[in-house]
């Protein structure tokens, strides 16, 4: 083949193009201009978004990369630019969201010389990413990127860093044309399937009376949305979700039983500990889902599905460990698995739905006090929307209440900061998610305290005209905090009453529609404005002071003594 | 058996590609955890350009089978084992800085290298470096012997050990270059003693 001449930098993105990045979000400085240079010339292949700070550019990332499935690309420079994709990093690291992020560095011959905006970022990042590599010399440009998305996207997903010395970016090379990665020698991205233990499994789920089946992100980063629903409904097996697993399953498919966890719904958390069957799917049993662990589902067999051996008998022992892929595991079991009728079972659950719904849920989404309730303000988005928006939401009381209330159709559609709780997260998520999901209506529900520590992102809102709906739901509280320090810390409420901005201002300055709502009689109105709004809109809702999140499992309490108020 | 939670020294042995920053990615994963290391030996193996880093803790079992599973997860490493001390046949180098005149007056220098198998690596006039390889406890009892008689220095090298029941990583790497290898390179087969869980 024939080579001809390019820079690193052109390399750089050649590779962006052949993975098949649309979008790339990012912010130039010093020593990433040759790539910015470069991009120049590529602006009618690349679309670049210049976000307001780089970390709203690689939550930006995120969010592009959870609607759209792809891996999200992400510009920074050294020093600064570098550090200030840490949160972004160890946000996607935790959530399992594939990026490529590529950082600018100093010369190599100024390396470890503390020269002008250096810092040692991949050593740095090496906890928070998958892998990171630091090239010096353009040769190497092609080989590390290919495998650099190769490595975000595959086997259990994650983020990646490369950091690109300028005087690689600036070298002129022999390209020889791009070739993709699909394999590694030392890495392994999914676990070979073993027919033992599909068969210890399908056993244990024919010979089960209460199974009780929960998922996370794993069904969606596995694109095995269609393998799940086959398979949980062959069984007839009651299905929960975390918060990350949320979309995978529609809201109103009969088996899904609602959310795990600290503010999940009665139901499941109660009932596993009365299950005798718990069917993990790529899922991680973090501790806001499990509760106390040693009173955690002790009385049941449990199966384990994940792709990443290093997640199972980490948290919780699995009784059968079903190491793979659960698109390819999951038809494997449902292959297997016995045509049952548990609808006796699913009426238990239903029993403390209606239980739940009386003491706790009516009264937040129909709120009989004068104050509104983020609940309500919801359940009007689902009346309004039909399930059918993508929701992002920041970190919080409002992100609790909206994982646990927003009604969705279809996968994709809940992007929210899971594992990292990264205020903050919500308005650069929110128009990455956009980004990735054009055609989509996006609705970001953010709080009072996070909207204000990104609202920066105004700006890219303004700049690029993407068409994105801020919900602010506040309660002039840092709401969660709050929240504990009223049932744990007699109400000794330490630095968590915080004071606004006229947000309606703040976005108006920005060219941002947007309008405030404090009274009950304008919010279904004001919903409707602000969905029917041509372009990006901001509405922001009063809502309760002193509201409370329940049910909640208190920290360090078993699942089973989960509190309704 | 053996009690999974009961703290002893395990030997971790790990194959890697040789690449920049891998020692830390490593460190890290037991600095995190807080788990001391006590020992540390990075050096090739039996194959040219593949790494076998020598680890050693003092932990437990559980903990010590989570750390290796994230090890094997880092991309470069190619396969970790781990392994109690009747599991592995190790050796650790020491060294010995005296006085020559101190030593030679005092000591009959011939019987201290029968008895504790050293041997004099270095003699010149005003200093002897004596070196002896074996186990912490042998390379501890010379160092006791020399210390009545100002002991100067003292250095000892860390853990290196062959696994008794490997046959070594030849094959396995032919297997790893596959795009299609065994089940034995995919799991990891000190799991074959896990219970009956997972037979493989």
């Amino acid at each position: 083949m024939a080579t001809k001449k390019l820079t690193g930098s052109q390399a750089v993105l050649e590779a962006c193009i052949a993975e098949g990045a649309d979008t790339i979000f990012g912010y130039p400085g010093g020593a990433i201009m040759p790539i910015y240079d470069a991009l120049y010339d590529y602006n009618d292949q690349l679309k670049h978004i210049l976000v307001r700070h780089e970390q709203g550019g690689i939550h930006a990332g995120q969010g592009y990369a959870r609607t759209s499935g792809k891996v999200g690309v992400v510009f920074a420079t050294s020093g600064p630019g570098a550090t200030n994709l840490v949160t972004g990093l160890a946000d996607a690291m935790i959530d399992s969201t594939p990026l490529v992020c590529i950082t600018g560095q100093v010369f190599a011959h100024l390396l470890g010389t503390d020269a002008f905006q250096e810092t040692d970022i991949i050593n740095i990042t090496m906890p928070i990413t998958k892998w990171n590599y630091q090239v010096t010399d353009a040769t190497e440009i092609p080989g590390v990127l290919a495998k650099a998305f190769y490595l975000a996207r595959s086997g259990r997903p994650g983020p990646v860093l490369i950091d690109i010395s300028k005087n690689a970016q600036i070298q002129s090379f022999d390209y020889e044309g791009y070739t993709p990665c699909n394999h590694i020698r030392s890495y392994r991205p999914k676990p070979v399937i073993r027919k033992n233990y599909i068969d210890e499994a399908v056993e244990l789920i024919n010979n089960a009376k209460k199974p009780l089946v929960i998922f996370g992100q794993g069904v969606i980063l596995g694109k095995a949305e269609k393998e799940f629903k086959k398979f949980i409904e062959k069984s007839g097996m009651p299905a929960a979700w975390t918060i990350l697993g949320l979309s995978a399953l529609p809201t109103d498919h009969p088996q899904n039983v609602g959310m795990l966890g600290m503010h999940g719904n009665y139901g499941p958390n109660v009932l596993t500990n009365e299950c005798d069957v718990l069917i993990a799917v790529g899922m991680r049993f973090d501790d806001r889902v499990t509760g106390r662990l040693d009173k955690y589902a002790k009385q049941a067999k449990v199966i384990h599905l994940d792709i990443d051996p290093s997640e199972i008998d980490k948290n919780v022992k699995a009784t059968v460990g079903v190491w793979g892929d659960c698109k390819e595991t999951l038809p494997l079991l449902t292959l297997g698995i016995q045509e049952k009728d548990r609808s006796e079972w699913l009426k238990v659950f239903a029993e403390y739905t209606q239980k739940e719904y009386d003491q706790c849920i009516k009264e937040e989404i129909y709120p009989s006090g004068k104050e509104m309730t983020m609940g309500e303000v919801i359940r009007i988005v689902n009346e309004t929307t039909k399930g059918d928006a993508v929701m992002v939401t920041d970190v919080g009381q409002h992100q609790m209440v909206t994982c646990r209330y927003a009604k969705f159709n279809e996968s994709r559609s809940n992007v929210t900061s899971g594992g990292l709780g990264t205020m903050g997260f919500g308005l650069p998520a929110a128009i990455g998610a956009k980004f990735g999901a054009q055609e989509r209506t996006v609705i970001a529900v953010i709080g009072d305290g996070g909207i204000q520590m990104t609202i920066q992102e105004f700006g890219t809102i303004m700049q690029t005209g993407v068409d994105v709906k801020i919900m602010i739901l506040n309660n002039q509280f840092l709401g969660m905090v709050r929240q504990w320090q009223e049932l744990f810390n007699e109400k000794r409420y330490s630095f968590v009453d915080i004071e606004s901005p006229d947000y309606v201002m703040v976005a108006k300055a920005y060219g941002i529609a947007g309008a405030k709502v404090d009274d009950r009689k304008d919010i279904v109105s004001a919903i409707q404005t602000m969905l029917a709004h041509k372009g990006s809109y901001m509405l922001e809702v009063m809502v309760g002071k002193e509201n409370n999140v329940f049910p909640m499992v208190p920290q360090g309490c078993s699942v089973s003594e989960i509190r309704l108020k | 058996m053996e009690t999974n939670t009961e703290k002893q020294e395990y030997t971790i042995t790990v194959y890697t590609e040789n690449q920049v920053g891998l020692l830390n990615r490593i460190a890290i994963i037991f600095s995190r955890r807080k788990i001391n290391v006590e020992s540390l030996n990075t050096s090739p193996s039996e194959i040219a350009g593949i790494h076998r880093f020598t680890i050693v803790v003092m932990e437990s079992r559980d903990v010590v089978l989570k750390v290796v599973r994230q090890i094997e997860k880092q991309v470069e490493v190619l396969k970790a084992y781990f392994n109690t001390n009747d599991e592995i046949v190790w050796q650790e180098l020491a060294l010995y800085k005296v006085l020559s005149e101190e030593i030679t007056e005092k000591v009959k220098v011939e019987r201290l290298l029968r008895e504790y198998g050293a041997r004099a690596v270095a003699i010149r006039k005003d200093f002897i470096v004596f070196e002896t390889t074996g186990h912490r406890e042998e390379t501890n009892r010379l160092m006791q012997a020399l210390e009545p008689f100002g002991l100067v220095e003292f250095v000892r090298s860390a853990r290196v050990a062959i696994i008794k029941e490997s046959s070594g990583f030849h094959e396995k790497l032919k297997d790893f270059e596959n795009r299609e290898p065994s089940e034995e390179v995919i799991e990891n087969e000190y799991l074959n003693k896990r219970e009956t869980v997972f037979t493989m």
